[in-house]
């Protein structure tokens, strides 16, 4: 037998490439220590912007003496730390305050629904607009699309008279309701309802790029497969939007649960109910009591966000698509 | 398994664009039919409405004995393998090919078996649990074929499966598809633009041209008897040379006149195309295999008056067979639109009057060398002859 080595050594040739290497050793350190400069940069507005928060941060485990007798600095060479002010503000607000454990959970009751919903209903409308072809489509879509324009603090008095009298139209003697009454003021659903109708126009207009970039060949196949639009969209569309869903989740999700006006307009008068933003600004405006609660009070709102972005950004960066067609 | 017949088959885009004309194609139980031909002559089209993907404007589409022109593609009981595969990426192979009868709420334990079954015949059994993008092009391809098999359909429809592939792979496959249409015996309509596939797979091929049916035949016979100018210049490879040639009469017989010599026709090839007697003195389009073009020391005793004369451009040594290019004092007839545009401008080029390039396929032993001009013993009895006009062969 016969064995050809096709492996015989290779002389590798080296890559010339001009640039700093034909430089003499001096032009070359100065040429590495220009280059270096933009990430010093980075390196110096990344500490500007995160001591705030850091003092944010050491100051929620200092007793209330300490807060108010000295900056938050001085438990670097005086370190003394209590959990106490966490355990307060999540379960034993002082002065009748609604305690932040039950904040947060309000927080979850209104930010999880007002984040699914759009995005269940801004994909199928997506899928509709890219896949399904009738009459007045491209129309529609941008008219949806223009709706991104409308502000929400213009349609803030609108929505509050819809949600606690409905919509009545008089014409010709006739009253004609066009929304029923349904006494939504100061319910969570008012808030998810404000939400949701304000989240569409980006969403659909978000998903509508990704998913009409999808191959229409895996739907053609689905459709030979079997599959009814339902089918394609449930069990092609929406896996294979995962990153674009998550991307959108996470924006709708972070804009919810920071949201103050909203919650202010349609939920302030319902205590039980308000969510972690209400509570926060009532601490501040207590006058005294209870302000020392307000660092980990801020922390504990914080935390949710920090947990969902870390947690859902690789989604961000996987293309679920490779492998579906060549390419 | 059923037939499959296409009756007046139309196909007219909103924007006015008439892709298939009147297409009338009757796709026997079990047979292996290849839809070929170049690229916007709309084969596609033709197999997307067979499929359902395409609304049909006029004609009738008969899947067995049931008329399904209305009918949803997924009630029409076909499969479809796509160019691009068209794999879930999100699912696994197995899951892939199980995807339409999970859909059709096959029991579970069923979906298992025929997944596997399926997986056994085409090696991907070690592969289910892997997602497409982790498979190379010849194993997803592999996978589309799963996909369809696995539902026993009455009809597979394939569109260019094969064209992604490398050129070794390619011919595994096709080879592999092949066999597999022939063990399963279910009716198969193949679209290809590439004819070799057309003629190493299909028990008969259709070749279109520009929305319409050229001819449909077994491979052999698409090959020997091709009906027009379009499907001797398309079916082939090397392709038929193809030159303008005037019927002159001589002495009781009759020959062929090229600026570079005449080429005498025996009675036989007279016998075969009588029409040829009434066309003295036209100008007509012979078409010459390569094969059929032989250096005259292989073949001893060559008639002397059915020799052409030309000089060797390129040899190119196959091994077994020697292609000789060379070019003859001639007009070639230069049929448009039947290979890509690319290669159509690299064998146009520098053809000028009076200089044809043919090519001939000579024995391995033949001594031509390039730059030397020769000989060429041309084998008149299987000689091609079309109208120039009309484009279609002249028989009788």
């Amino acid at each position: 037998m016969t064995v050809i080595d096709e492996s015989a050594p290779v002389k590798s040739v080296k890559a010339k490439h001009g640039g700093p290497s034909q430089l003499d050793p001096v032009g070359q350190q100065t040429h590495r220590a220009l280059a270096a400069i933009p990430t010093w940069v980075l390196w110096g507005l990344v500490v500007v912007w995160t001591i705030p928060s850091v003092g944010l941060l050491v100051n929620s485990f200092r007793p209330k003496s300490q807060q108010l007798s000295s900056g938050w600095w001085t438990a670097i060479t005086d370190p003394s730390f209590t959990l106490d002010n966490y355990r307060q503000a999540m379960f034993d607000m002082p002065g009748g305050y609604v305690s932040f454990g039950k904040a947060l959970l309000n927080s979850f009751a209104i930010a999880i629904p007002a984040t699914v919903v759009p995005i269940l209903i801004a994909a199928a409308a997506a899928y509709a607009f890219a896949w399904m072809p009738f009459k007045g489509r491209s129309w529609l879509f941008i008219a949806v699309v223009a709706m991104m324009a409308i502000p929400l603090q213009m349609a803030l008095v609108p929505l509050l008279q819809l949600y606690s009298g409905g919509a009545h139209m008089t014409l010709f003697g006739q009253t004609f309701t066009i929304f029923p009454d349904l006494n939504l003021n100061n319910k969570p659903i008012a808030v998810w309802l404000t939400h949701t109708a304000f989240g569409l126009p980006l969403a659909i207009f978000l998903l509508h790029n990704y998913i009409s970039s999808l191959p229409g060949d895996v739907f053609e196949a689905a459709t030979i497969d079997g599959a009814n639009h339902f089918g394609i969209f449930w069990r092609i569309v929406l896996p294979l939007c995962k990153p674009a869903l998550a991307a959108f989740a996470i924006f709708q999700f972070l804009w919810v649960w920071n949201d103050y006006l909203v919650a202010l307009i349609f939920l302030a008068g319902n205590k039980d109910a308000s969510p972690l933003t209400i509570q926060l600004v009532n601490l501040v405006t207590s006058k005294g009591s209870g302000t020392e609660l307000l660092p980990s009070a801020a922390f504990i709102s914080m935390i949710v966000p920090l947990i969902i972005f870390f947690s859902m950004q690789r989604y961000f960066v996987r293309g679920l698509l490779a492998g579906s067609v060549k390419g | 398994m059923a037939k499959l017949v296409l009756d007046g088959i139309n196909k007219i885009y909103e924007n006015g664009y008439h892709a298939v004309h009147d297409l009338s194609l009757d796709v026997a139980d079990k047979e292996f039919l290849v839809l070929v031909g170049p690229s916007g002559c709309g084969k596609s089209t033709a197999l997307r409405m067979v499929a359902g993907l395409e609304s049909i404007t006029s004609g009738t589409l008969k899947i067995g004995d049931r008329v399904v022109n209305d009918v949803h593609p997924k009630d029409r009981d076909i499969a479809m393998v796509f160019q691009n595969y068209a794999l879930y990426p999100h699912m696994t192979v197995g899951e892939n090919i199980g995807f339409a009868l999970k859909l059709k709420r096959t029991p579970r334990a069923e979906v298992e078996e025929r997944v596997r079954e399926a997986a056994r015949m085409l090696e991907l059994e070690e592969w289910l649990d892997r997602k497409p993008g982790q498979l190379s092009g010849g194993q997803r391809q592999r996978v589309a074929m799963g996909r369809a098999i696995v539902r026993r359909p009455s009809a597979f429809l394939m569109d260019e499966p094969l064209s992604n592939l490398d050129a070794k792979l390619r011919v595994q496959m096709r080879a592999d598809i092949a066999k597999l249409q022939r063990n399963l015996g279910v009716t198969t309509v193949y679209v290809t633009h590439d004819q070799v596939e057309a003629m190493t797979m299909g028990d008969r091929v259709a070749d279109k041209r520009k929305g319409y049916l050229q001819q449909v035949d077994d491979p052999q016979g698409l090959y020997d008897r091709p009906d027009n100018l379009f499907v001797a210049a398309f079916i082939g490879s090397p392709a038929m040379n193809l030159l303008e040639a005037t019927v002159a009469q001589e002495d009781d017989a009759l020959h062929l006149a090229f600026p570079a010599g005449r080429i005498r026709l025996s009675d036989t090839v007279l016998a075969a195309h009588p029409a040829l007697r009434d066309r003295v003195g036209a100008v007509i389009a012979v078409g010459i295999r390569p094969e059929d073009l032989y250096d005259p020391a292989e073949r001893p005793g060559h008639p002397d008056d059915q020799i052409i004369n030309g000089v060797v451009d390129l040899r190119e040594a196959l091994g077994s067979d020697l292609m000789v290019h060379f070019t003859a004092e001639a007009n070639r007839v230069v049929v448009e639109d039947v290979r890509e545009e690319s290669e159509l401008a690299v064998t146009s080029a520098g053809s000028a009057l009076h200089a044809a390039p043919l090519v001939a396929r000579f024995w391995p032993r033949s001594t031509v060398r390039e730059g030397d001009r020769v000989p060429v013993a041309v084998d008149t009895e299987r000689l091609h002859f079309f109208d120039l006009a009309t484009r279609l062969a002249i028989w009788s």
